[in-house]
């Protein structure tokens, strides 16, 4: 696949006048405001959720009640359940509008094509696969983000949408019930919604362990939304 | 470069949109407790708020067959103080008062002469368990259009032999579901499930279904909406 077969690429405005330093502006400030304040809320609904969980750590039924698991003190926010119930319910408005904020500006300024994971993304997803786990030849890096990234971050959104969608079924089953049902029910609900925070967990744990791996210019382009030398600039 | 005026450019670019982030530190009012715990309880009212905003007068709480039924003795039993409060059923009484035109006392008799419904519905704890139970009793609708409840007031505040208090919004009170409950699996209340009269309100999380009732007022206030409430649970918790 040549450059020219992919539009946005590279979804990055090259500083002028200072090609030599192979600089790429790689986030808009809207999309680094929402990371870092999703940071933040995504932190508090997972510690006070945890929370929330150590009230009833089953799924099974009340009695008779079979713990699943201790959830540790240390990774919970709120003290007991009313005080997390709070955090929970207070940042939840805040995780939803960095939701749609974000989605809203990604639309109306076309820059989700940098992330979304679209069909042509599809064959190169293995060879990433490859080149991570099995020492695969690393594929070239045509785009901002590739196809495995894209994948991730298309995941990790719609893991977002999910979670608030369970959520608001275990909040409000029965005006919400048409959801509900479609989950399987409250039951199933909190069982999905205990599933996706477990999912986003292990994205924030890649995530985490790929930045640590590409190094501090990577990290600091989420920061300041330049990129020194991105390995798709010629 | 380091010292070259092209990479001073640049850092003082990367300061610039550094500094564009500085909205992000007023999360940081969370931090600061005098700030947070205001900031924390108007969370939650905008919750209730947009919760009883979304409350569909007529939109019902699914209902469940008989052999969905949680079994009665894996009903669990939870209560704040104690189990039976030592109510003298022979001699028990609501109080009603309030905005009503016929305040006073009434008997289980009087309260059980109204139509009765009997239905099976989901009770979810607000730690995250639930069961299907049955229960029958008298709509809170049709109680207060007997004791000429004012028909515009905002709030129910009922009281209980073991000093638990709750209360409810006019709205869901008078939902057709919610009932005043004596019974359950159609025998009359035991005592651990608050005999002889009980909310049951499947609009409501489970801290709302208060048991052991002993009075009930018609209020357009309610200093204190209930035990639970006033720990810092959610007032409004509708379902």
């Amino acid at each position: 696949m040549t450059a020219s077969d992919s539009t946005p690429v590279p979804i990055a405005t090259v500083e002028a006048g200072e090609t030599h330093l192979r600089t790429a502006y790689e986030h808009p400030w809207a999309v680094r405001f929402c990371h870092w304040l999703n940071t933040v809320s995504l932190l508090v609904m997972a510690a006070s959720g945890l929370q929330i969980f150590r009230a009833f750590p089953s799924f099974g039924p009340k009695i008779p009640q079979h713990d699943l698991l201790n959830v540790p003190r240390s990774l919970t926010l709120g003290g007991w359940l009313g005080g997390a119930l709070q955090w929970h319910m207070t940042f939840a408005w805040i995780y939803v509008a960095t939701g749609v904020f974000y989605i809203a500006y990604q639309v109306l300024s076309r820059n989700y094509r940098q992330p979304l994971f679209v069909r042509k993304d599809v064959a190169g997803v293995w060879p990433m696969i490859r080149h991570y786990f099995f020492f695969g030849r690393k594929p070239a890096q045509i785009e901002v983000y590739n196809p495995l990234q894209k994948m991730a971050y298309t995941s990790a959104i719609l893991l977002g949408l999910l979670s608030v969608l369970t959520g608001i079924v275990l909040y409000n089953s029965v005006q919400f019930s048409l959801l509900a049902t479609l989950m399987g029910g409250f039951h199933w609900a909190r069982v999905w919604h205990f599933c996706i925070l477990c999912a986003l967990l292990l994205f924030v744990l890649g995530h985490l362990i790929m930045v640590i791996l590409h190094g501090w210019n990577n990290f600091t382009s989420m920061l300041t939304g330049w990129k020194r030398n991105p390995e798709y600039l010629p | 470069m380091p010292g070259s005026p092209k990479s001073a450019k640049s850092r003082s670019l990367n300061r610039r949109e550094l500094l564009k982030l500085s909205p992000l530190l007023v999360v940081g009012a969370f931090a600061i407790p005098r700030v947070r715990d205001p900031l924390l309880t108007a969370g939650v009212s905008f919750t209730d708020w947009a919760s009883a905003k979304w409350f569909r007068r007529n939109h019902l709480a699914p209902t469940f067959a008989d052999s969905e039924l949680t079994p009665l003795d894996k009903f669990y039993v939870n209560t704040y103080d104690v189990d039976d409060p030592d109510v003298d059923l022979e001699k028990w009484t609501l109080i009603v008062s309030g905005d009503v035109k016929r305040p006073g006392q009434y008997t289980l008799a009087q309260i059980q002469s109204l139509p009765k419904l009997t239905q099976n519905t989901r009770h979810i704890c607000v730690e995250g368990w639930d069961v299907i139970g049955r229960f029958g009793g008298v709509r809170i609708f049709d109680f207060l259009q007997y004791v000429g409840a004012k028909p515009d007031a905002k709030f129910l505040h009922v009281e209980c032999a073991d000093d638990y208090y709750e209360s409810l919004d006019m709205a869901s009170a008078l939902h057709p579901q919610s009932l005043l409950c004596y019974e359950m699996y159609d025998q009359p209340l035991t005592r651990v499930h608050g005999a002889p009269l009980r909310l049951r309100v499947p609009t409501k999380i489970g801290y709302k279904q208060a048991k052991y009732l002993t009075s009930l007022r018609v209020t357009d206030v309610v200093p204190k909406p209930g035990y639970w409430e006033d720990q810092g649970y959610p007032a409004y918790y509708g379902m």
